[in-house]
This record gives structure tokens, sequence and C-alpha cells, in this order.
């Protein structure tokens, strides 16, 4: 199964992701991040693991993972 | 009794002796043999040459090449050593080691081509931003150099930090006799990069500069406790005390040979180490001394300034005169340093200090 | 079965660029690559000041902090010693381009079996915006503040087209990370630098045209507009210089 993860901490609210996403399966979150910004999170019933998001992020904010392992936010 | 060899070429051939793994610089006179034979005789043992566009660019290759914990050299005179300042400085910081070569040349900006020792300060003090000083060593021959060489090299490597080696014009130009030493394979720093980030660093801006200003003091402490060299002769009765380095040094032995003849009680202090400054030889100069002479081939008086702060730490109990006599450039002769003794004696010459 | 992506472990550290800053972007494809290639456990970074600096509390790697502009100098040294490290110099277009020229120029004008990343964002980022030699026509910086007149500042350098024309080095190209698909490019003309440096064939450069949204004082959106429309125009995307065939 295939998990997106989000790193809620990296993320500084740029917005790039959402812009690209094709799905519009991202969106800023009302929770403020301790270098107070929204981060983002992902509405995973859209979400079609394309990596997009992962490739415009300058931060690292997301992983995409094939195991199922990790998931949700961290 | 080695064979007759030029002093810039007996240096570079030091160098290669020493297990130098890259030179990079650019020509100026009266340093340019030590490149031009480095160009041909690095890529015969295996090490890398490179003409660099400019000293700026040279120096930065040599920080490249000592990041990566191996010897590398440059060398160059006045205002080429200028270009250097924030490349050595940098060099510093990092804590790497490698040597400079500074074949001094007379005068400010573009300067003259005579031998001198107008330098003085800028390399003891270090001409780049910051507190960082650099081990200098004078040599007063060209045996002495090619000698100094390894040591330049273990001394950079033992404390972290940049040897000069300030020589001269003349030293670089003459000819004499050296015995050359054996070939050294130096291992590689353990500080050096390999590739897999052995060695951990931090960010710049990380770094905490009140902890690294405690180490920085007490590696200088060490250096100057450890590691001062110098010549010294007829100091324990002297009137007077000549203090002069390189090949003025030399023409002041001379001197003082000549005038202990005459009846005149001298001695004098040949610095082999400039910094750390020979503060040691002080402590057996005749506390009745009537005077500090310093001998230096430059306009202003440089090495004068640190024989004066020197007697003073070491006879605090009076007020010890010192003098100095610029010779200008090139070498003193005999005949000029006894003259200036004269002219000390008779009141001609004022103190300096 | 979806691609996995994970940021390589050399790069996944909080960094301190400005958001919507294209540096993370460009930093995680060098890396990805050099993951890809088998390097990123010999690798050594020649890092310029300037935002560029930022990366050495990032990058988990051998890195040295080089005086300003001489990057190139420093990588040069590097890889003369150790041509067995896949060595990168990493600089901004004041680094590279305007403090720096001599060195960058020179490296390139030597061939020298080094990568250099020239990330270009029309202006000096780190000390506030003021303009560079890669500033646009007309555009407003804190030391053109009524925008650029290139009558007598210059007009603005092109340097893989420059590097591509004059000298014979292994590879020049330009992307940029306006959209996934260019992302995607920029990847691989960074991959196919880091293989020239591999295959001993000389100097590679690629240069990113990358937003600067803090300077520009456009959001991150529109700072990727700004790129696609006013300067790629000008800095062509695509392979100037094309590696030969082995």
């Amino acid at each position: 199964m295939d998990v997106i993860t989000v790193k809620e901490e990296r993320c500084k609210e740029c917005g790039l992701c959402i812009a690209h996403c094709p799905n519009e399966a991202i969106s800023f979150s009302d929770r403020l991040n301790s270098a107070g910004y929204r981060p983002v999170e992902v509405d995973d019933a859209k979400c079609i693991k394309c990596g997009i998001c992962y490739t415009m992020c300058p931060d690292g904010v997301y992983e995409i993972s094939q195991n199922g392992e990790s998931g949700g936010k961290n | 009794m080695g064979d007759m060899i030029k002093g810039n070429i007996a240096i570079a051939e030091a160098a290669v002796r020493a297990g130098v793994k890259l030179y990079a610089g650019y020509p100026i006179t009266p340093s340019t043999e030590i490149m031009e034979y480095l160009s041909k005789r690095l890529p015969e043992v295996g090490a890398s040459f490179v003409q660099a566009e400019s000293e700026l660019a040279g120096i930065n290759m040599v920080m490249g090449a000592a990041a990566c914990g191996v010897r590398a050299l440059t060398a160059s005179s006045g205002p080429g050593i200028s270009l250097k300042q924030e490349g050595i400085s940098c060099i510093s910081d990092e804590e790497l080691a490698c040597v400079v070569i500074n074949v001094v040349r007379y005068g400010n900006g573009l300067g003259t081509l005579y031998s001198a020792q107008c330098d003085y300060h800028r390399e003891t003090r270090g001409g780049g931003n910051g507190d960082y000083r650099c081990i200098v060593l004078c040599p007063g021959s060209i045996q002495e150099a090619v000698d100094l060489m390894a040591t330049a090299y273990e001394l950079a490597e033992k404390y972290r930090i940049v040897t000069v080696m300030m020589t001269e014009g003349a030293l670089g130009q003459m000819m004499e006799p050296c015995e050359l030493p054996d070939f050294i394979e130096p291992e590689k720093h353990p500080w050096g990069f390999d590739g897999k980030y052995t060695y951990k660093k931090i960010g710049i801006f990380d770094r905490n500069s009140m902890d690294e200003a405690v180490e920085l003091n007490k590696k200088h402490e060490t250096i100057k406790a450890e590691e001062q060299r110098w010549e010294e002769e007829g100091l324990e009765d002297a009137d007077y005390v000549f203090v002069a380095f390189g090949l003025p040094g030399r023409s002041v032995q001379g001197a003082v040979k000549e005038l202990r003849a005459e009846g005149h009680k001298v001695g004098f202090i040949r610095p082999i180490t400039t910094w750390p400054f020979p503060e040691k030889a002080f402590e057996n100069i005749n506390k009745d001394v009537k005077g500090l002479i310093s001998v230096e081939a430059n306009a202003t008086g440089q090495l004068v300034d640190d024989v004066a702060l020197t007697i003073k730490k070491t006879i605090k109990d009076r007020n010890v005169s010192t003098y100095c006599l610029p010779c200008v450039y090139g070498i003193p002769t005999i005949k000029f340093t006894k003259e200036g003794l004269h002219k000390i004696m008779s009141g001609e010459i004022k103190e300096a200090y | 079965m979806a691609k996995a992506r994970k940021v390589p472990a050399i790069i996944d550290n909080p960094m301190s660029f400005c958001p919507g800053c294209g540096h993370g972007i460009v930093i995680r494809l060098i890396t990805e690559c050099l993951e890809e290639l088998g390097q990123d456990q010999n690798l050594i970074f020649a890092l310029g000041v300037g935002c560029s600096s930022l990366l050495g509390g990032g990058l988990v790697t051998d890195r040295l902090h080089c005086p300003h502009g001489r990057a190139s100098a420093v990588a040069t040294g590097m890889k003369r010693v150790q041509p067995e490290n896949t060595i990168v110099a990493y600089q901004g277009d004041g680094d590279a381009y305007s403090i720096g020229i001599a060195e960058t120029i020179n490296a390139a004008y030597r061939n020298e079996n080094f990568t250099m990343i020239a990330i270009n964002n029309t202006n000096y980022g780190m000390t506030g915006g003021q303009m560079s030699w890669t500033t646009m026509p007309g555009q407003v910086t804190t030391t053109s503040p009524l925008g650029r007149d290139c009558e007598i500042t210059g007009n603005p350098l092109k340097f893989p087209e420059l590097v591509a024309s004059q000298f014979d080095v292994a590879f020049a190209a330009r992307g940029a990370v306006t959209t996934p698909k260019n992302v995607n490019k920029l990847k691989k003309y960074i991959k196919n630098g880091l293989e020239a440096q591999l295959n001993g064939e000389g100097y590679s450069v690629i240069e990113v045209l990358s937003p600067c949204p803090t300077n520009w004082k456009l959001s991150p959106l529109n700072s990727m507009k700004r790129i696609e429309e006013e300067l790629i125009p000008y800095y062509p995307l695509g392979v100037f210089k094309e590696r030969k065939e082995n």
C-alpha cells in the first residue's frame, strides 16, 4: 500500500505543492507548526501518490513509501 | 658538502622531498623560479602543478588541497602575498595546514625588485582579517631554508596553522652549497576530507566564537612556549645586542665578530622564528645592557617594535634603549652595521624606543 | 504501485532558506543524482558565500565554506589532489559571476573535472537584494533603485552560453525549478554533469533559474511566474554543450 508522509515541522507554507497537485489533494491546515507556518495536509482519498508535491517541495516535507509502515503526519 | 644550488630551486626541491602534492601559484619576481621548477618537477613525482590565473586563485586552490589533508604550497612576493591574505585568513579559520613562501621584495604597492624585509609586520601579525597568526620562519641561508621546509609542514600540521616561510629576494636568487634532504611520504591529515564525511564539521552559522576564542588563545600560547627558534652569541656581557634575521642576520654576525675583535662588547640574536618571536633569547642578555639594535632591510623599522616590546618585558626595572638601523633594502654591509653602532654610541642616532 | 520518494539522507535536515526559495529543490536533486550514481559517500562540496552558505548547516557530507567567489578555485585544488572523489562547487550568481568570475571562468577554461552548479536568482540574496550581473534590465534592486541601467552596468551575463561557445568543456546547461516538468529536466542535466565528471570528461556547469521571493517581493508562485515570463525568454533553458558520444 502506498503511503504519503508529511513532515509538518519542515513546511514553510510556500504553496508550491498545492499549486501543482493534479488532484487538488493538498491544503493548508489550521494548525501552526513551531516556526509559525500553517503546514500542509493531504486528503488521502484524493491523493494518487504521483510525487509532484515531493518534486516541487524545497523543504523535504513529503515522503512517499511503498510499504505502508509509516503513514500520516509527523 | 653539497652542490651549489640556487636558493629558489633548493627550496622548491625541498618542498618536493617534503611530500608536497600540489603547488598553485602565479609568477612574480623574485619567486618565479620556485614555480617554474615545480612545473616540471611535481609531475615527475606524480604530484599536481597548477599555474593559477592569479595569486588569489592560487591560495584558494591550496585551500582545496589542504582541506583534503595533503601538503600544498604556494609562493609569491609583495603584492602577490597581499592578494592571498583573505585565503590565508580562511585557511587559518578552518584550521587547515599549508605553507606559503614569501620571497620578500622591497616596496609598497607594486614595489621594486630589491631584496628586503619590509613584510615583517604583515607576516608576523597576519595581513588578513581577524585574530589569527601564522608561524613565520626566516632562514638565513639556503641550507637553513631547505632544512626548515619539512619543519614548516610539521609545525603547520601539529598546530593546524599556516606556516609562512619568509625568505628574501637575495636568498632566492643566490647560490650556495647545500645538502638536500631525503624524500618523505607524509600521511594524510586526519581532518582531511575523504569524501565519506569521516571528519565531522558544523555549519559556519552554528559555531561558538566564545569557545573558539579560548582554544585559539591556547593554541597561540602553546606555540609561543614551545616553538621559538633562534641563534645567539655574546649576550652575557654585551653592552649592545643586535637583532637581525635572514641574510641581514648573517651579515650582522660578521659585524659582531669584527666589533668584538676591536674590543666592543656586542652580541646578536638571530630570530629563526619571527612568530613566535624568540623572547626566551632575551632572557640571556646581560642585565646591564646599554641598548638593543635592530638591523633590518626596510624603511621605517618593523622588527624594532618586537625588539622593544620584548626587552621591556624582560628587563622591567629600567628603560633599555632600543635603536633601529633600517638599511631600506638589500643586505646591510658589515660596515653599515659597525658605523651604525658608532653613531648610536656617539648619540648621532637616537633611540627608537 | 507509486514510485518511492524520499529525500536523500545527506540532505534530510531543516534548512533556513526562505519559503519558496529554489535552493532546497536544487540541492535535493543534486543529492538524489549522487545517490543514484553511488557517490553520496564519495563527495566533497565547495560551497559559495551567500544563500549557498546555508547548505553548510544542512548537508551531512564533507564540505568547505569557501571565500566569496573562490569555490571554483577551491574545487580545482580538491579535484587535482583527490580525483577519485566527486567534487561539486555550489555557488550563487553573485559568488560565481561577479566577485568570482575570474575563478569561475578559469576553471571552465582549464576544463577542470568537477561539476559547478550556479543558482541564478538575479540578485545578491543573502545580503538583502543588491544588483547582480544577472539582474534583468530595469529590475529594481537595492543598488539599482531606479531599475538596472544596462548602459552603465552591462547586460545580464549568460554563463553557460559563454562557456559552451568559448571553451572546450564537457557539458553546459541551464534549467529551472518552475514546474515539475522543468524540475525533472533539470535533474537530467545535473545527472549528465555528474556523469561527465565520473567519466573524466571534464568541466560541467548547470545554471539554475531559481526564485527569490523575499528580494523579488513576490509570492513563491508569482516568483515562479516571473521566471517563466521574464527570465526564461532571456536565459533559455536547455543544453548548450552536449557531452561527446563515448
